[in-house]
């Protein structure tokens, strides 16, 4: 009965966001739209609908309804109860769900909260909203029905791959999938202003909090993804240019793009057009991301996600909504004015320049992504890896590092470089004594390892440059945020230096008593043991790592799963303040003379990786909680002078 | 706006990347890797014998103006057991074969080639698998028609079976 009930209500929900979308078109023919009025009610009906449904999945998950296809695919009895729940939206046909649901409340929000912008724009962005969430629900009802029943049901359940068995990755998928929600409704925004020709700051303003909110869940996803292949693959290195993580940096690399000229739209008024274009852009990398998962079309580590009948689906959903909003661009575009002029030496200026070089590392991810595909069209086979993205985008970082040295502490309009010329001299000072420094030290480092450091050195003190000279307690709260976001960074780029500097490897066999060295750590093999978890066995090495007359007990785990049946390592990390010890244990190969397989590795700074994507992810979530502070004390004096 | 038409590039450029995307999905996907040597000559190695009592194998045992098959295999690899008849019966056509053992022990191909038979002439052992990448093979088993000159000619990948016999005896043919 359940899984019938949020099936009806995804149809009802569907039928309201038909109600959104034909209610919006009045508006446009007309100019009266008789329909508005029920615009907002049909968008909370949405909402309420959709959530209905996501919980009476998870409720079916919770208490295993094996006939129900999905859970009896993707859950066990055997499960731990919170993969069992993340089991809900851990497989194609409930992450839908999720994302439709985050959707539909997003829109439910938008129609409650949103009162800047003229009620004409809001119903045209509802209305884009119901279009868009159409076809997604065409999608969840007629390819990936979460509620299909199976008969006749099995007695325990097929189980959740186990690759995806592991709390981190239980919240990768939501997570990113709130930051592609997020840019679909600065999308909506976009298409209902240029729509009725309000591009301009009460636009932006609106806009902004969506975008800012998405690209948090960008950066905490993209971060927990980089993490959790870094140890559940064992492979040791933390990013691939696998296709599918290109496919979640690309619409990063937009929404930060975004992020940043939206502000210049909604303070100055300025970057009108091209604030529109991003948003465009933006939304469309993330359409692009989930068909790229979905469709199988590139092999990667995702093999799992694959299905090309979706893919198609989610192909077509892209390229109409891609298409529609690039006419509608071309179109309407003329009719937006030109904004604000300034100077190219000033914060705008400062705020182009990471515009362009963010889209050209944007562009060239999209070409090597790609690149495959269109070299097998001309009937050669080629796959575009590691060496070609590094030689192509660390350069262009470089540049925008290098401009995020001085872009912050300009001012807007225009500007002369006179007035800096204290902090020219001290970046420039840091960067060419810490290149010399680190060139003493390790005179055989790569020349962007070298740069990497150096820059994130001096990108470290410019951070916090913007605070110089003001008044902490009437700094205006987003202020802090940006700091924080551009020193994290700083440490982040800093860890992707030291990392790609100065790892240092060592892979041998041990037998049992034996031991191997690796950057000054002794690691001894003391005994491997068979261990056994609640799905799955392993065997378990007991390691010492020894160093400077310090003794760590070391786990590592080569893991068998049995439903489905799969291999996993599970590394085992030693973190220092300065890095971490990486050891993985491999099942022992066909010699069986009592040695196993272990790879060694030292990796300085490593976790100032993610330490600095959280930092970031926490600047971003202080500047939208500033905005939302000062709105509410906006609000609350009209309200009082009105009164 | 001076020039109009760069409003519709970006529709442009998203129906590129569009058809890209409709083109790879609708051609079926070939997940085989396909050596570039093939027309090449064989690259110059010197493997030791696999076991006791075979024959080593280097470059310079092929191409002496006789054309043969060149079998990748390994005693741990199943489809290698399910091919064994097939190199047997390629044997008695009369089809010269030689062997390269993959990341394999003495002991172990000793024991595949008592129960399986043994239909190679010269067996090398590639226990780094050095060979393998040189000949651009990506698995096991992988079968390579090798021309009287020494030329690589044909590849064929994954196992023998009863209907590719005849294929193979053909392509033999074919280089005389």
């Amino acid at each position: 009965m359940i899984a019938e009930a949020g099936l009806a209500a995804i149809w009802l929900a569907a039928s309201m966001a038909l109600l959104q979308f034909i209610a919006g078109l009045t508006l446009l023919r007309d100019g009266a739209g008789q329909l508005v009025p029920l615009i907002k009610p049909a968008a909370y009906m949405q909402g309420a609908l959709c959530t209905f449904a996501f919980f009476a999945l998870m409720w079916l998950f919770y208490i295993s309804d094996l006939s129900v296809l999905l859970v009896a695919n993707n859950s066990h009895i055997d499960k731990p109860l919170i993969f069992k729940l993340a089991g809900t939206w851990g497989n194609h046909e409930g992450s839908m769900l999720l994302w439709v649901t985050i959707l539909s409340v997003s829109g439910a929000a938008i129609a409650f909260l949103e009162k800047r912008i003229e009620v004409k724009t809001l119903s045209a962005t509802l209305a884009v909203q119901g279009f868009l969430a159409l076809g997604f629900f065409a999608f969840l009802l007629f390819s990936s029905n979460p509620f299909e029943r199976m008969v006749p049901a099995p007695i325990e359940g097929a189980g959740l791959n186990p690759l995806l068995q592991d709390v981190g990755l239980a919240f990768h998928p939501p997570t990113l999938y709130f930051g592609y929600v997020g840019l679909s409704i600065a999308f909506s925004f976009a298409v209902g202003a240029l729509l009725t020709n309000q591009v301009g700051p009460a636009f932006a303003r609106a806009m902004r909090p969506w975008v800012l909110g998405a690209w948090i869940f960008l950066t905490i996803g993209i971060a927990a993804g980089s993490y959790w292949a870094y140890y559940e693959l064992g492979w040791g290195g933390w990013w691939f240019w696998d296709p599918v993580e290109n496919a979640s940096l690309m619409p990063w690399l937009a929404a930060t793009a975004l992020l940043h000229s939206v502000s210049v739209l909604a303070t100055r008024n300025a970057l009108r057009a091209w604030t529109i274009m991003l948003a465009l852009v933006a939304f469309a990398m993330s359409m692009a991301g989930t068909f790229l998962v979905r469709s199988g079309i590139l092999t990667s580590v995702h093999a799992f996600a694959v299905d090309p009948e979706r893919g198609s689906f989610i192909l077509a959903l892209m390229l109409m909504y891609t298409g529609l909003a690039f006419v509608i661009f071309a179109l309407r575009i003329g009719t937006v004015k030109q904004g604000e002029p300034f100077q190219l030496l000033s914060r705008e200026g400062g705020i182009v320049a990471n515009n362009i070089f963010l889209s050209v590392i944007l562009a060239v991810i999209l070409i090597g992504t790609l690149y495959p595909i269109a070299a097998e069209a001309l009937g050669d086979k080629i796959s575009v890896g590691p060496p070609y993205f590094n030689k192509a985008t660390v350069p262009i970082a470089v540049l925008l590092m290098l401009a995020l040295l001085v872009g912050p502490l300009l001012r807007w309009r225009r500007d002369d470089l006179g007035r800096l010329k204290y902090w020219l001299i001290g970046a420039a000072a840091i960067l060419l004594l810490s290149c010399l420094a680190i060139w003493k030290f390790a005179p055989q480092i790569g020349i962007f390892p070298l740069l990497g450091i150096a820059l994130s050195l001096a990108l470290a003190v410019a951070a916090w440059m913007p605070l110089r000279g003001r008044k902490l307690l009437r700094t205006p709260i987003p202020v802090f945020g940006m700091v924080i976001a551009h020193f994290g960074l700083a440490v982040s780029v800093f860890g992707m230096a030291a990392e790609s500097g100065f790892s240092s490897e060592t892979l041998t066999a041990l037998a049992p008593g034996e031991s191997a060295k690796v950057a000054g750590w002794e690691v001894k093999l003391n005994d491997v043991n068979p261990v056994v978890g609640d799905n799955w066995v392993a065997v378990e090495g007991e390691m010492i790592a020894a160093k400077n007359g310090n003794e760590f007990p070391l786990h590592p785990q080569s893991r068998q799963f049995f439903k489905p049946p799969m291999q996993t390592s599970e590394a085992a990390l030693l973190t220092r303040w300065n890095g971490q010890l990486y050891v993985v244990i491999a099942q022992p190969d066909q010699e069986g003379d009592g040695r196993w397989q272990v790879r060694l590795w030292w990796k300085p700074f490593v976790t100032f990786i993610w330490g600095g994507a959280i930092l970031i992810a926490l600047g971003g979530a202080i500047a939208l909680l500033g905005r939302m502070v000062r709105r509410t004390k906006n609000s609350a004096i009209n309200k009082w002078q009105t009164e | 706006m001076n020039r109009p038409w760069l409003l519709w590039a970006p529709l442009v450029a998203t129906a590129c990347i569009g058809g890209l995307a409709i083109y790879g999905l609708a051609v079926p996907k070939d997940e085989q890797v396909h050596s570039a040597m093939i027309g090449q000559k064989l690259p110059e190695f010197a493997l030791p014998p696999a076991t006791q009592g075979v024959f080593p194998l280097s470059n310079k045992d092929m191409g002496d103006g006789s054309p043969r098959l060149l079998n990748i295999f390994a005693s741990w690899c199943i489809p290698c057991k399910a091919e064994a008849p097939q190199l047997e019966e390629l044997k008695a056509a009369g089809v010269e074969i030689d062997g390269i053992a993959i990341r394999d022990r003495p002991e172990d191909v000793a024991a595949f080639l008592d129960e399986f038979g043994n239909p190679y002439r010269r067996i090398g052992s590639d226990s780094e698998m050095a060979v393998q990448l040189k000949l651009g093979s990506s698995g096991v088993p992988e079968t390579y028609v090798i021309g009287a000159d020494g030329t690589i000619l044909f590849q064929h990948i994954g196992d023998i079976r009863v209907e590719h016999v005849p294929m193979l005896i053909e392509k033999l043919k074919a280089t005389k």
